[in-house]
């Protein structure tokens, strides 16, 4: 890359480095945003995004480099001292106040003030001019606990723009976003680029930052890897950037071939989950799509025997297990990847022995109640292998893996119990491309063994690329069902933002359908 | 006629300590801080407020004194629970029991007497209209209380502080110093609390003299949801408790039945609040 021509930029880092503890987080990295331009930051998990922003954001210290703003050389020790310096944060887990209105939240540590009161007419004009102004409609009067997420999103926004913000750093800002929801975010940002703003997007979803940014820096390592004008480039080569190597992205598997019904719901109901018909056929994986809070994630815990069923039937190999414990559940034939790995998937303390013994320990681990050690290592060791679990040890505790390796280690651990059927939630939220593959393509292996797999993602890519056959959830109910074909990304999209379905048709293979 | 005037004074009387006490724990609540310390402020705002009078012979020292030592016995909570982050509930239950202790123990070091000390010549707080000025200034402070919490700019940032100290973090606003106020103010209150039951309620010190009152006003904070017209009307209930509990030793009950009028309502009150708010619908996630 030929260096930037002298100029002002927004924000400039030069040669920042950062050290943790045994970890070089950030090796001597340049940052420049223009003004008035969307820069996207990608990096896999640990590439040193987040240490980066961190420094810019005055939440840790550099060991070296220096950070410019406007031209202007800046020390930050606080996130106010970079908030006064005009920069501001939407991070990742909102920072609000559920309980307060959206103009209370706005004005917060910045209030208008009458005789030393919060004038709170004043803070409602004020939250309504800069709604106006940028196109990000949210009643002032509304408390925040109440909005949705895209909404609270404009609040965090709101709030940054009140303290005159000039350039805004959005921390994986579409994470939680309906695909409706995160292209008016991106329409946002453009206004407000347009009007001579600057947006730092801290990101690892490729089609947006196509779609959404001028330029990009892909960090790996702790090092920059590219530096890329977004109009002439790839998905493919920011990925190679940010992996080190080619990657086959979105990659969409062949079919495969259901046999007969392994899972069957019918009229089913829980918390939050109303009269839903599904089945899950041997050889098949049923994609299960929705925004989060729209049942999925209660559909399944409900499924795998951890919540109340309030209505319907469930059967599992033909045998009902309605209302089954878990426990149950499993001997008859069910292996379940819970969505929060980190607090139900594994226990972080105990170690990766341990953790892939659990579960196995009712099964072929115990020789007359007891669990041979030498027995637990050797199971330890078969999955790590055979997983590409890295670790450095089997007695490590599990909370010193990566995301990305503890998700192998849970994926691998419930696949080897060759369970008839798994219920997978979000079997790749938070994991590096790399590991998405592999995963990927293990659970392709496990449905092409004969295995029915129910798939419950908020990635639109990762269902279609898996699912034979795509449910929609909407407000705990069956919205819509494709199949595989049909299930491009603006149907699934509509369906999962409540649009009136298209006539939607039975894809169900007949129960018996010859194995070709 | 059981419900009349005189049932009422006596129940604004006994309103008074368990109001004041229970305002401060409900700023504690709302910046984020669990004080069931407030007994055993109250308790230290009892002895000093009546060795303070006794020796000064001015009631209103002894006012004055009461509300600076509880306020500096609160900062064990702030220390404990702010800057060391240790446990609120810990901090409390020892704060209640160091109090019970240390304030015997002074009792029989500078008084010489040990369970109570009652003189005739304790000068107490005078009465204006039937109530002392302590009274008068409680339900003032409930007014005080809702306008700072609803309108003031402390108010909305000590809110903020107690619901995500995170979030108010991030904007400059130290959640640290909302509730160090939040719990000097409740030392303070406390204090005029321990000074209403010593030198208003009654003028003496006797050992253990709050008698749980502190309890109750945790128990006020809660039932009110922390608010001060909500905790004003739940520390009313219990007053009324404690009045009719008076009234009915009058009709011949045994008096450890009457005296248990307070607590009995108490109890009845916390069951009904936690099996309603158990029986409320959790909330759904995003409704698009």
């Amino acid at each position: 890359m030929t260096p930037p021509p002298p100029e002002n930029f927004a924000v400039e880092l030069r040669g920042i480095t950062k050290r943790f503890p045994g970890t070089l987080a950030n090796d001597a990295v340049d940052l420049t945003v223009r003004h008035g331009e969307i820069h996207a930051l990608m990096g896999e998990n640990g590439a040193g995004k987040s240490t980066l922003m961190s420094v810019l954001y005055g939440m840790e210290r550099a060991d070296a480099g220096s950070i410019r703003i406007d031209g202007r050389e800046v020390r930050f020790t606080s996130p106010s001292d970079a908030m006064a310096a005009g920069l501001g944060m939407v991070h990742q887990s909102f920072k609000l106040f559920d309980s307060l209105t959206v103009a209370e939240n706005v004005v917060y540590a910045a209030e208008p003030r009458r005789f030393g009161l919060v004038d709170r007419a004043a803070a409602r004009r004020r939250v309504r001019e800069l709604a106006d102004e940028h196109g990000l409609a949210v009643d002032p009067e509304a408390r925040v606990g109440d909005l949705p997420v895209g909404l609270r999103q404009r609040v965090e926004i709101l709030k940054l723009l009140h303290r005159g913000a000039r350039t805004l750093i959005l921390d994986e800002p579409t994470a939680v976003l309906t695909p409706a929801e995160a292209d008016s975010l991106f329409g946002v940002l453009k206004s407000l680029t347009a009007r001579g703003r600057t947006v730092v997007l801290v990101t690892h979803k490729l089609r947006e930052v196509l779609e959404g940014s001028d330029r990009v820096t892909v960090l790996r390592d702790g090092r920059v890897a590219a530096r890329l004008v977004t109009s002439d480039t790839t998905a493919d080569e920011i990925a190679a950037a940010m992996t080190g190597r080619a990657v086959e992205l979105d990659r969409v598997h062949a079919p495969g071939t259901p046999g007969e019904a392994v899972l069957r719901v019918t009229g089913f109901s829980t918390d939050s989950v109303h009269d839903v018909d599904l089945s899950v056929h041997a050889g098949e994986i049923v994609g299960v799509a929705g925004v989060a809070g729209n049942g999925q994630s209660k559909l399944v815990e409900a499924l795998a025997g951890l919540r109340p069923v309030a209505a319907g039937r469930v059967t599992l190999l033909g045998a009902d297990i309605t209302h089954a414990s878990a426990t149950e559940r499993r001997l008859k034939g069910l292996a379940y990847v819970p969505e929060d790995r980190h607090a139900v998937g594994t226990a972080p303390a105990a170690s990766v022995a341990d953790n892939l013994a659990m579960g196995h320990h009712r099964t072929t681990l115990s020789t007359r109640g007891l669990l041979p050690p030498a027995a637990v290592r050797a199971h330890a060791r078969r999955l790590v292998e055979r997983f590409g679990i890295k670790a450095a040890t089997t007695e490590v505790p599990a909370s010193a893996l990566s995301g990305g390796n503890l998700q192998k280690l849970l994926i691998g651990r419930e696949l080897a119990h060759e369970a008839p059927l798994l219920l997978v939630e979000q079997p790749t939220r938070g994991v590096d491309i790399g590991a998405i593959q592999n995963i990927h393509d293990q659970l392709i292996a496990y449905r092409d063994a004969g295995h029915a797999v129910l798939l419950v993602s908020a990635e639109l890519s990762e269902i279609r690329g898996l699912a034979d056959r795509v449910l929609v959830l909407y407000e705990g109910r069956v919205a819509a069902s494709y199949a595989k074909e049909e299930a491009d990304e603006r149907t699934l999209g509509l369906a999962m933002a409540g649009a009136p379905a298209e006539a939607t048709h039975e894809h169900e293979p007949p129960d018996t359908s010859p194995r070709t | 006629m059981f419900l009349d005037s005189d049932l009422l004074m006596s129940a604004l009387r006994a309103l008074t300590p368990i109001l004041l006490a229970a305002l401060g724990g409900a700023l504690c609540e709302r910046a984020g801080v669990f004080n069931i310390g407030l007994e055993g402020m109250m308790l230290m705002g009892c002895f000093t407020s009546v060795a303070t009078s006794w020796f000064t012979g001015s009631p209103w020292l002894g006012v004055l004194a009461a509300a600076l030592a509880a306020a500096a016995y609160s900062l064990v909570l702030a220390v404990g629970a702010v800057t060391l982050r240790g446990d609120a509930v810990v901090l409390g239950i020892a704060m209640n029991l160091l109090a019970v202790g240390l304030t015997s123990f002074l009792l029989r070091t500078v008084f010489g007497v040990q369970g109570t000390f009652d003189d005739p010549s304790l000068a107490g707080l005078p009465l204006i209209g039937g109530f002392t000025p302590l009274a008068y200034l409680s339900w003032a402070a409930v007014a005080v209380a809702a306008l700072l919490l609803s309108r003031h700019v402390w108010g909305l940032r000590l809110r903020g502080v107690g619901e995500a100290p995170d979030a108010a973090a991030t904007l400059g606003v130290s959640p640290a110093k909302y509730q160090y106020g939040a719990i000097l103010l409740s030392g303070v209150l406390c204090g005029l609390a321990g000074a209403q039951l010593a030198l208003g309620n009654v003028t003496l010190f006797t050992e253990n003299m709050t008698a749980g009152r502190g309890w109750i006003a945790v128990v006020a904070v809660m039932l009110g949801r922390a608010a001060p017209l909500g905790v004003l009307l739940a520390a009313l209930l219990f007053g009324l408790a404690e009045a009719a509990g008076f009234r009915l030793q009058g009709l011949g009950l045994p008096q450890q039945a009457t005296d248990a009028a307070p607590y009995v309502v108490t109890l009845g009150a916390l069951f009904l609040t936690t099996a309603r708010r158990r029986r409320r619908p959790r909330t759904t996630g995003a409704v698009q």
